[in-house]
């Protein structure tokens, strides 16, 4: 009908008239274009967000390259056991510029610290719930059945001690696991857990992500996507990478509400290392994780440049799960 | 009134005064509060559509400020600008504007994320891109009201020598016909009114809007309207047909805002049958205003006013509603057409009750039903 009414219209108006009327219109345009500049919506720094998150309990550069190793002692068996602290505490924290989410967090901080032992340490970690509900913390891993972190549940005020040998090699994580489950895990009390394997994996720059989100409207979906919970950190502030230099990526799956994520890598493929195991399985540029997968991704840039990487669901990415590799320096090689 | 009185008066006022200053002062309020979250309430009022640029006109109607911390556009966040600032307070308006290449004639969905973390979603069942003030919009909006309103109403009108032929027991027959199609038009618009009044901004009240438009046009144009002794002769019937010639105006006035507002998001109610369904819809409101004054041999001219008077808002309402519109002032002008159809549905009742035989009559009842049942089958066209 529109079609109908403004051939219509042509013909009313008609010939030279029309013509005109045109011209007239196009300078318009071009003069209100002038007056108001309208940038060009296809922009990719556009997909992103307003501001910058100050108050997120982490720093994202930081945290990438920070593990948590524990106070280090000897036992009399010569073993070496290996102390730390998770503390749960509640805090607001900015999930994106300007948006405060009431989150429960490890040691203040989502995800929680990233713990790192090698494989056959005795790790002993004091357990202390400073929270306003019930929590614990379950490891990933081989050991007994009351330092699961299932049925000894803390109830606020409370403490425990987990005591277990670090096994086996590979790469895991922590949670909360009280109940209901999704709530706890989706609040922010999460972390990763490395077990080192006693023959060292190749030296390497070495960087851990945790994939996360946040439903901020408690509709049992997320709003924002990232990983280290500061949607589009590393796309703001790329992460500097040496040409040449290998990378091991320590990356973890702790999203809630979507079944699976996934990890994309430009202008390069990686190798699998899958749950952190001895051998490379697979040799690809794309890798789905199921919720609580994690993987161990070895890749090297020999070329110089920004080099994306997010997550292949593109809706995830636009909500924040996107990061930047900058490539610079001399190749190993040259 | 003497100064007793006066301080009678404000005895009441003083004392709610006195309890307001009580309740918020004394940390009462805060009590009852308790440690809820704030309720926020935002609504969207009108989205604006330009070539790689998306516009919202948003009004906060809940009790406590809002602010927008992020904007998402089909379930990705996006960069924005909001004047005049990002936060609203009570009953505060603000634009936001996202640079986005929407993509023509297909939906999107904008989300708003406040910084409590709550999402205010506004869908775009269809882009289009909206009508400005150039001429070329206007021309069009002028064009569609033309067609929708002030055409058939003239072709309605073209029913005159059909009734100022019948003889005179048909000729109220008519006139209850005529009060069966205002019927119809008054009570479908009262829904319209109330649909619309639910998305107004709480603090704007809908339904308060609907009952003050409606009942302020029906008191205004009755007091107006001739007063007893009621003329029932030709002065009388003359009088008739302008009021309904009023009433079918305000009532096209809301009907052009929503054709007007349609046509902006782009909901092409305009499609061919529409169109064509209105025009034969209103067609009957020609037949409505002419049917008092027929017997009369009316003026040319006075039949010219009254289409215009009938016919001309519908241009104006699409104007409006194309250019302007927000639910708000959607619902206040429908109601109003409301309002003035009912005054003369009320006024054609008088006329037959005056004739001395009562309004309970066959002839009135098969006109009013001959009334509904003819808008109900023109009434297909535009559903």
């Amino acid at each position: 009908m529109l079609d109908r009414m403004m051939s219509r219209r042509a013909l009313l108006t008609g010939g030279v008239l029309g013509a005109a009327g045109l011209v007239a219109r196009g300078q318009v345009l071009d003069a209100t274009e002038e007056d108001l500049p309208v940038p060009n919506s296809h922009d990719p720094s556009l997909a992103a967000m307003n501001g910058q998150v100050i108050d997120s309990s982490i720093d994202p550069l930081a945290f990438l390259e920070h593990f948590d190793y524990g106070v280090e002692s000897k036992l009399p068996d010569g073993r070496t056991l290996r102390e730390y602290e998770l503390t749960v505490v509640d805090r607001e924290i900015e999930v994106a510029p300007g948006v405060m989410y009431s989150a429960w967090t490890f040691n203040g901080q989502v995800p929680g610290p990233t713990i790192r032992a090698t494989e056959g340490d005795v790790m002993r970690i004091r357990f202390s719930n400073a929270g306003s509900h019930p929590h614990t913390a379950h490891f990933h891993g081989i050991h007994v059945a009351n330092m699961d972190g299932v049925y000894e549940v803390v109830e606020p005020g409370d403490s425990y001690t987990y005591e277990f040998t670090a096994a086996p090699a590979g790469l895991h994580l922590y949670h909360c696991h009280a109940f209901p489950l999704k709530r706890h895990i989706a609040k922010g009390l999460y972390g990763t857990f490395i077990v080192d394997p006693l023959t060292p994996r190749p030296a390497a720059r070495e960087m851990v992500m945790v994939m996360n989100g946040f439903d901020t409207n408690f509709d049992g979906s997320n709003e924002i996507y990232a990983v280290n919970t500061v949607p589009f950190a590393y796309h703001s502030n790329p992460i500097p990478v040496r040409r040449g230099e290998l990378q091991r990526l320590y990356l973890v799956n702790a999203l809630e509400f979507d079944l699976i994520n996934s990890m994309h890598l430009h202008g390069n493929f990686f190798n699998v290392f899958r749950t952190g195991a001895q051998a490379s399985a697979d040799f690809t540029d794309t890798l789905m994780f199921c919720q609580g997968e994690r993987h161990i991704l070895e890749f090297t840039y020999n070329d110089p440049g920004k080099f994306m990487f997010h997550a292949h669901q593109s809706e995830f990415a636009e909500l924040g799960w996107m990061g930047v590799f900058d490539v610079t320096g001399q190749t190993v090689a040259e | 009134m003497t100064g007793r009185q006066w301080a009678w008066a404000l005895l009441p006022g003083a004392l709610l005064f006195g309890l307001v200053v009580a309740v918020t002062q004394t940390g009462l309020l805060d009590r009852l509060r308790g440690a809820f979250p704030p309720v926020e309430e935002l609504t969207v009022e009108r989205v604006t559509l330009a070539p790689g640029l998306i516009s919202l006109a948003v009004v906060n109607g809940g009790p406590e400020p809002v602010t927008i911390a992020q904007v998402s556009v089909d379930e990705a966040f996006r960069q924005f600008t909001m004047a005049p600032s990002t936060t609203l307070n009570r009953l505060g308006r603000a634009t936001i504007a996202i640079p986005y290449a929407w993509v023509q004639d297909e939906a999107h969905l904008v989300t708003l994320l406040t910084s409590t973390g709550l999402t205010f979603e506004h869908p775009i069942p269809l882009a289009v891109e909206t009508p400005t003030t150039d001429s070329s919009s206007l021309g069009l909006l002028t064009l569609i009201g033309i067609f929708v309103g002030v055409l058939p109403v003239a072709v309605g009108l073209l029913f005159l020598p059909l009734i100022s032929r019948l003889p005179e027991d048909r000729f109220e027959v008519m006139l209850a016909l005529t009060a069966g199609l205002l019927i119809f038009l008054g009570v479908e618009a009262l829904f319209e009114a109330l649909e619309t009044a639910a998305e107004v901004p709480a603090a704007f009240q809908g339904t308060a809007l609907v009952l003050l438009g409606s009942l302020g046009a029906f008191l205004t144009l009755q007091l107006a309207s001739p007063g007893a002794p009621f003329q029932t002769g030709a002065d009388g019937r003359l009088a008739a047909g302008w009021f309904i010639a009023l009433g079918i105006g305000l009532h096209n006035l809301g009907e052009g805002l929503a054709i007007g507002a349609a046509y902006a998001i782009g909901e092409a109610a305009l499609s061919a049958f529409l169109v064509t369904g209105f025009m034969i819809h209103n067609t009957t409101e020609g037949l409505a205003i002419v049917a008092p004054v027929a017997k009369d041999h009316p003026r040319l001219t006075t039949l010219a006013g009254m289409a215009a008077l009938a016919g001309l808002p519908t241009i104006v309402g699409a104007w409006i509603g194309g250019l302007a519109f927000t639910p708000t002032l959607a619902t206040l002008f429908i109601a109003v057409g409301v309002g003035a159809i009912a005054q003369v549905v009320a006024l054609l009742f008088r006329m037959f009750s005056r004739s001395g035989e009562g309004i309970w009559r066959p002839s009135i009842a098969g006109g009013v039903l001959a009334g509904l049942a003819i808008m109900y089958v023109t009434g297909l066209l535009v559903r």
